[in-house]
């Protein structure tokens, strides 16, 4: 399982860099399988950490995506609506989903060793 | 992120003969009407085409299997099925449905004549117990004996256009030369097994029953002939592509059976619940293409801005490359051509398609 050193991960697999970007782990990508459908939240948005503002759907599920930060949503990733397998095939790069202006990271992210520990 | 479906963990989960086959195969484990079931190994995709393309094989020995026998074995059945079951001969098989005496079916299975006075009965996984109940209750009167043998059997779905020429060496009949829900006895890879041109596909295979203890090394031997090990993942996406209904979804206890297309399914025959079947269903199943936006089931329909329905099932199709459902909708609205299903608060339009969304060769 691949978990750049310089993320932070969620419990619930998203991932934060360090710039605000956000994207769900090499883990969550292989756990929901071939990603169909990529539903992305408004730029301009203001979140909570914990809010509920994507959707990435696989064949078979629909998983909703959390927010790792509180902020400002500042871009999304345009690319998803033609080409959603970019989740699978890059998780960390191709495949991100938004990008965010953070006032406040969650308190529960984890460095990568401990997200891998817990994602095994 | 979270996954909505395939949660609730079950408190003992029971396990079929290849239950170590499938982890030995990578597989991702399900809890699955009270099962342990492989949903998928290498990718749904990637079984999903095997299976339309090349063949694959699915572990379905978690169905149940039913055996009546007796001179009274044809009467009992008659009487709890809507099909006709005197129209089968030694050898053959065909759908059916056991109706419900309060309407809706308690289930919708496959009907195998062995011989004379002689048939079995596959039944879903889920549904093993209450049919076993409701065929008991009706026993009375009837000179046959009923046997549950559902874990004497494991049943394996071999399917997809290559199944024959895959088949064919390891095999001294001629499979080929078997027609549409033919069912006969078989070598294959040496074992003693049943055979049936059966499936849930939408594709050309055979369903293989094979001793229980055998089950194992005949998986082993299939893979070596190169089948493809598909889950339950590609099972209901190739379901679905081919316009199968699937009980609990768009059958239950309380669904009119006739709001889907499977009316050749009632005969002019009496039988229980009859009167139920024969009343004019309030509901119609029908087919819906969406441009981008899976649906899934339980998504609210709309017709001219009134909710006239629900889905029953969704999903992406991995062969046609567009989100594809199934809805049960009001019978009065069922003949537009245009609706909108509702996800996550806003609507998308969906167009009316007949089914099957996919015809095999």
């Amino acid at each position: 399982m691949n978990t750049p050193p310089e993320l932070k991960y969620a419990a619930s697999h998203e991932w934060l860099s360090p710039d605000g970007t956000v994207g769900i782990s090499d883990f969550a990508q292989d756990q929901l399988g071939d990603v169909v459908y990529v539903e992305l939240p408004e730029v301009g948005r203001e979140v909570s950490a914990g809010d509920t503002i994507a959707v990435v759907e696989s064949v078979k599920t629909a998983s909703d995506i959390y927010a790792p930060a509180s902020g400002t949503i500042t871009a999304i990733n345009d690319e998803l609506s033609s080409n959603p397998e970019k989740v699978n095939e890059s998780p960390y790069e191709g495949g991100w989903l938004f990008k965010m202006d953070v006032t406040e990271a969650s308190a529960d992210l984890m460095d990568a060793e401990k997200y891998a520990e817990t994602a095994e | 992120m979270t996954q909505t479906p395939e949660s609730t963990p079950e408190p003992t989960l029971k396990r079929t003969p290849l239950h170590a086959a499938h982890l030995r195969a990578g597989a991702r484990m399900v809890p699955f009407g009270g099962w342990d079931m492989p949903v998928q190994y290498a990718g749904l995709k990637a079984e999903h085409d095997a299976v339309r393309s090349s063949a694959g094989m699915f572990d379905v020995s978690h169905m149940g299997e039913f055996r009546v026998t007796g001179p009274g074995a044809l009467a009992f059945l008659q009487g709890v099925t809507t099909n006709d079951v005197s129209k089968l001969r030694p050898g053959r098989a065909h759908y059916n449905w056991l109706p419900g005496e309060a309407g809706g079916l308690i289930d919708d299975i496959y009907i195998y004549m062995v011989a004379p006075d002689e048939y079995l009965l596959v039944v879903n996984a889920g549904n093993i117990d209450k049919d076993w109940a409701h065929l008991q209750k009706h026993l009375a009167g009837h000179d046959l004996n009923l046997v549950n043998e559902s874990d004497q059997w494991a049943l394996l779905a071999v399917q997809g256009p290559k199944t024959v020429e895959l088949l064919q060496p390891f095999s001294d009949t001629d499979l080929a030369a078997k027609k549409k829900n033919a069912y006969f006895a078989a070598k294959l890879f040496g074992f003693d097994v049943m055979l049936a041109r059966t499936g849930y596909t939408g594709e050309d295979g055979f369903e293989v029953f094979v001793g229980a203890a055998e089950a194992e090394t005949l998986w082993d031997k299939l893979l070596t002939a190169g089948i493809t090990p598909a889950g339950l993942g590609a099972r209901d996406t190739l379901r679905l592509e081919a316009g199968f209904p699937l009980y609990g979804h768009e059958f239950s206890d309380t669904i009119h059976p006739l709001s889907s297309t499977y009316t050749w399914v009632v005969k002019d025959k009496e039988h229980l619940g009859r009167a139920h079947i024969t009343a004019a269903p309030l509901q119609k199943l029908i087919g819906l293409k969406l441009e981008r936006v899976p649906v899934r089931e339980g998504y609210p329909v709309y017709a001219d801005d009134v909710q006239v329905g629900v889905v029953t099932s969704g999903s992406s199709s991995p062969t046609l490359g567009h989100p594809i459902a199934m809805a049960l909708v009001d019978a009065t609205h069922a003949e537009s051509d245009s609706f909108e299903v509702e996800v996550r608060g806003k609507r998308h339009a969906a167009e009316k398609i007949g089914l099957p969304f996919y015809r095999g060769a």
